[in-house]
């Protein structure tokens, strides 16, 4: 019932999203395909960091994997001569792959690690993508990275939909497809491992919850995730190189996780949002500014860099649940009658924060919100 | 379950909300265009470009666009093009060609630009060659040697401007042979194409097995001292140069610090003398001497030179006064092409009436070489002069050559005048 409904909302989440790309102008919907396509990684990020308390600083080279297997795949197709959506649909789910077997086999090693360790682990996974890129240039074309034959849009559309308006319906469609098959394991069987795993290891394996295989499937899943969102990325670039994927990028994408609200697949929508929107509203902000050459020159490209870095601060001293935590707090401070009754069965009982609602019968990515903040760091103390 | 999905719906409405507003275009309402030709009104004509004012570039190139700024302040001063003044966006890429893909974008979907005018780099530029193309936006004068510009069948929007790889390496290579006869030839490159057509152009030249050593470099990397002693430990004597400014200056400080001074041969991208000096600090006198480097348009120390002269006033004016350099005459350069282009497209230019104006022929810049541009050729500048350094100033000598196909000749031709005051008739 309620997985129906979810389909349900996020059918209408990607009719929505599809029908503004006939409102808005096309740089607004290349736009949006890069925060769909962002929104892939951070939601991988909020499964792996958010629910399962493993901090990852190496999504952005996840992403890269997804990037190059598609890249790979699609320029591979295409010297065979491959047309059609075949072009299209076989190398997305290559970049799927590629990114999730790749995850897999860093899984395995980082199931073994927790906190700094692994935050080092991962990190260095991002730090060597420019020198695996040089070290292979022949194959993955060094620092100028890989140059993408892409499936354009299909010759009935040509004319009516603009390609930035194509490529936003592509990624809406992917993000939304990624987010519902997130949101159902973060609700089911394996967001309640992941969970007790987090919180208590010991207690979680005394409870018949393998945690070396649960934190190994979720850096899998989140790969997976990661990797959409790189295909999404050479598919709209039409390239894949290592500058797309870089250090900075890579903590950009938990930044946005953590601001918009990490735990909570909303807060992921929240902080892809931002990480688009923030660096353009600043750069036009300037751009209206009647500033020295030599004054812009310097802004430019930095001042999006310091603001993110004061928004984190201001977001972690003030609402550390993020964006969608403190849009909650206020929507729970505005409306104290608004009870709002999680399971249909008792109606009457008020969502307080003591409460401690069953797995069963709450909603698992608030609950994951609620407590990510004191349990993050507390992880390493149960191991 | 169903609060949550309300949460999420909220958080996707808001967030398309926010996209939305962020993305509202800033030129609304703005003055009616002339026949609606993007980038054109009455009274402005709007181009943009994307160059590397942050990142590794930075420090060889961020002072270009600077450059073509005054100049088209100058021209703007004077009444502009047809009326029309020259608006310039510069967004920065750092050198990425993820940022160059958004940069592109947003000037050409929500600016509107009229035109690119010298974007700059080939990893960066070729990330957008599509895009543009596909687009239909007059995608002028790129600023990199590759001859990937000068496919009018495939990109019939793009046009080149510096001398090809190919060209210059194939000149350099002819003069080391007839100067260097019987010396270890070796070559460190960029590892991507402007170093594959380099050394393709080298070996053209000088034979499949001319080349003793061939050493590349990546820049993510800037430690190069293993390439460098490399080739000082294969007896190199003449190397040949495919590096950005940087890179150049890494490689002639590097070699220095191991006791090795090879003859250097550079290509036009990576040899301008005040760029490097910049790099090389107090001893760039000694290290540069005799350091050759190929070029096409007027020498910054040449004070005789009429452009120059010209280049330099408008430098003084209309760039606060900023180090007079190969740099500033390069931008300076593709500024005067295009306003060149643009008053040869007419009255009322339009993109077509731009493009056509190239393939004319009428456009001639002001190269010590010619323009390859017609029918059936958007090839930049078609050959080169050298340059050597000596006791710290740069200059050129002999003859110009141009190139085509695999033959190097001599070029006779005078130099296009200067038009009075620099602008274009």
């Amino acid at each position: 019932m309620s997985v129906t409904k979810r389909y349900a909302f996020a059918a209408a989440a990607a009719v929505l999203l599809i029908g503004l790309t006939f409102v808005i102008p096309s740089f607004a919907s290349y736009q949006l395909a890069t925060v769909c396509a962002y929104l892939c990684g951070i939601a991988g990020l909020t499964l792996l960091t958010g629910a399962g308390g493993q901090l990852s600083l190496g999504q952005a080279a996840l992403m890269a994997a997804g990037a190059y297997s598609y890249a790979l795949t699609a320029n591979t197709m295409a010297d065979a001569g491959t047309e059609g959506p075949l072009l299209l649909l076989v190398p997305l789910a290559a970049a799927v792959t590629g990114a999730a077997v790749l995850g897999l086999v860093i899984g395995l090693a980082a199931g073994r690690l927790h906190g700094p360790y692994l935050a080092g682990f991962t990190m260095a996974l991002v730090v060597a993508l420019p020198a695996v890129t040089s070290t292979f240039s022949s194959v993955l074309g060094g620092d100028q990275g890989l140059w993408i034959t892409v499936e354009k849009r299909p010759a009935s559309l040509r004319g009516t939909v603009s390609t930035e308006a194509w490529q936003a319906w592509l990624a809406v469609v992917c993000s939304v497809l990624v987010l519902t098959l997130l949101a159902n394991l973060l609700h089911g069987r394996f967001g309640r491992h992941l969970r007790a795993v987090r919180d208590n290891p010991v207690a979680a394996a005394l409870a018949g919850i393998d945690p070396a295989r649960t934190k190994v499937t979720a850096f899998f899943i989140s790969s997976a995730a990661a990797g959409m969102g790189g295909g999404l990325l050479a598919y709209t670039t039409q390239s894949a190189s290592p500058g797309a994927y870089s250090l900075v990028f890579s903590l950009f994408l938990l930044m946005a996780a953590v601001v918009g609200g990490i735990g909570s697949l909303a807060g992921a929508v929240w902080g892809a949002v931002l990480l688009v929107a923030l660096p353009h509203l600043i750069s036009t902000a300037t751009s209206r500014l009647e500033l020295s050459a030599d004054l812009a020159q310097r802004l430019d490209g930095n001042l999006a860099v310091a603001v993110f870095g004061l928004v984190l601060i201001v977001v972690v001293l003030l609402a550390p649940q993020g964006i969608q935590g403190l849009l909650d707090r206020i929507g729970r401070r505005l409306g104290p009658t608004r009870s709002v009754s999680v399971p249909p069965k008792s109606p009457t009982s008020p969502d307080s924060p003591d409460s401690a609602p069953s797995p069963a019968s709450s909603t698992p990515t608030r609950l994951s919100a609620r407590h990510e903040p004191e349990q993050l760091p507390a992880t390493p103390k149960g191991q | 379950m169903i609060r949550s999905k309300l949460r999420l719906g909220t958080a996707v409405l808001a967030a398309a909300t926010l996209g939305l507003a962020s993305c509202a275009s800033p030129d609304e309402g703005g003055e009616a265009a002339a026949e609606d030709v993007p980038g054109i009104t009455d009274t402005t004509v709007t181009v943009g470009t994307h160059q590397p004012l942050t990142g590794p570039a930075a420090a060889g190139y961020s002072t270009i666009s600077p450059a073509t700024k005054a100049y088209f302040d100058y021209v703007n001063d004077n009444g502009g093009v047809n009326g029309r003044t020259i608006e310039y966006i510069v967004k920065d890429d750092g050198y990425n060609p993820a940022n160059t893909q958004t940069a592109v974008r947003e000037m050409v979907l929500q600016d509107e630009v009229f035109a690119l005018v010298g974007g700059l780099g080939t990893p960066p530029h070729s990330a957008v060659l599509d895009f543009v193309n596909d687009n239909e936006v007059p995608d002028l004068f790129v600023a990199s040697g590759s001859p990937t510009w000068n496919q009018p069948e495939d990109y019939p929007y793009t046009y080149g401007f510096m001398v090809d790889y190919p060209t210059e390496s194939r000149i350099l290579a002819t003069y080391a042979q007839e100067e260097f006869p019987d010396k270890t030839y070796c070559f460190f490159g960029q590892d991507d194409d402007f170093g594959e057509e380099f050394q393709g152009g080298l070996e053209a030249v000088l034979g499949e097995d001319g080349l003793a050593d061939v050493q590349v470099y990546s820049t993510a990397n800037t430690d190069i001292a293993a390439q460098i002693s490399s080739m000082k430990e294969a007896g190199c004597e003449v190397n040949f140069l495919a590096t950005i400014n940087g890179f150049s200056a890494q490689a002639v400080g590097t070699a220095a610090k191991l006791g090795y001074f090879p003859q250097w041969m550079a290509s036009s991208a990576g040899g301008d003398f005040n760029t490097l000096s910049g790099y090389l600090g107090e001893n760039t006198n000694k290290l540069l001497q005799g350091f050759v480097s190929a070029n096409y348009l007027p020498g910054y120390s040449d004070t005789e030179d009429e452009w120059t002269a010209k280049f330099s006033e408008i430098n003084e004016e209309y760039n606060a006064g900023a180090p007079f350099d190969g740099n500033t005459i390069f931008g300076m350069s593709i500024g005067y092409l295009f306003v060149e282009a643009l008053k040869e497209a007419g009255e009322t230019p339009t993109r077509e009436s731009l493009l056509e104006a190239l393939e004319s022929g009428n456009v001639t810049g002001n190269g010590h070489a010619p323009l390859g541009f017609g029918d059936d050729s958007h090839r930049g500048y078609t050959g080169a002069m050298l340059t050597r350094v000596d006791n710290g100033v740069q200059s050129y000598f002999g003859t110009p050559y141009v190139v085509s196909g695999d033959e190097v000749q001599e070029y006779t031709e005078e130099r296009p005048a200067m038009p009075a005051d620099g602008l274009p008739e």
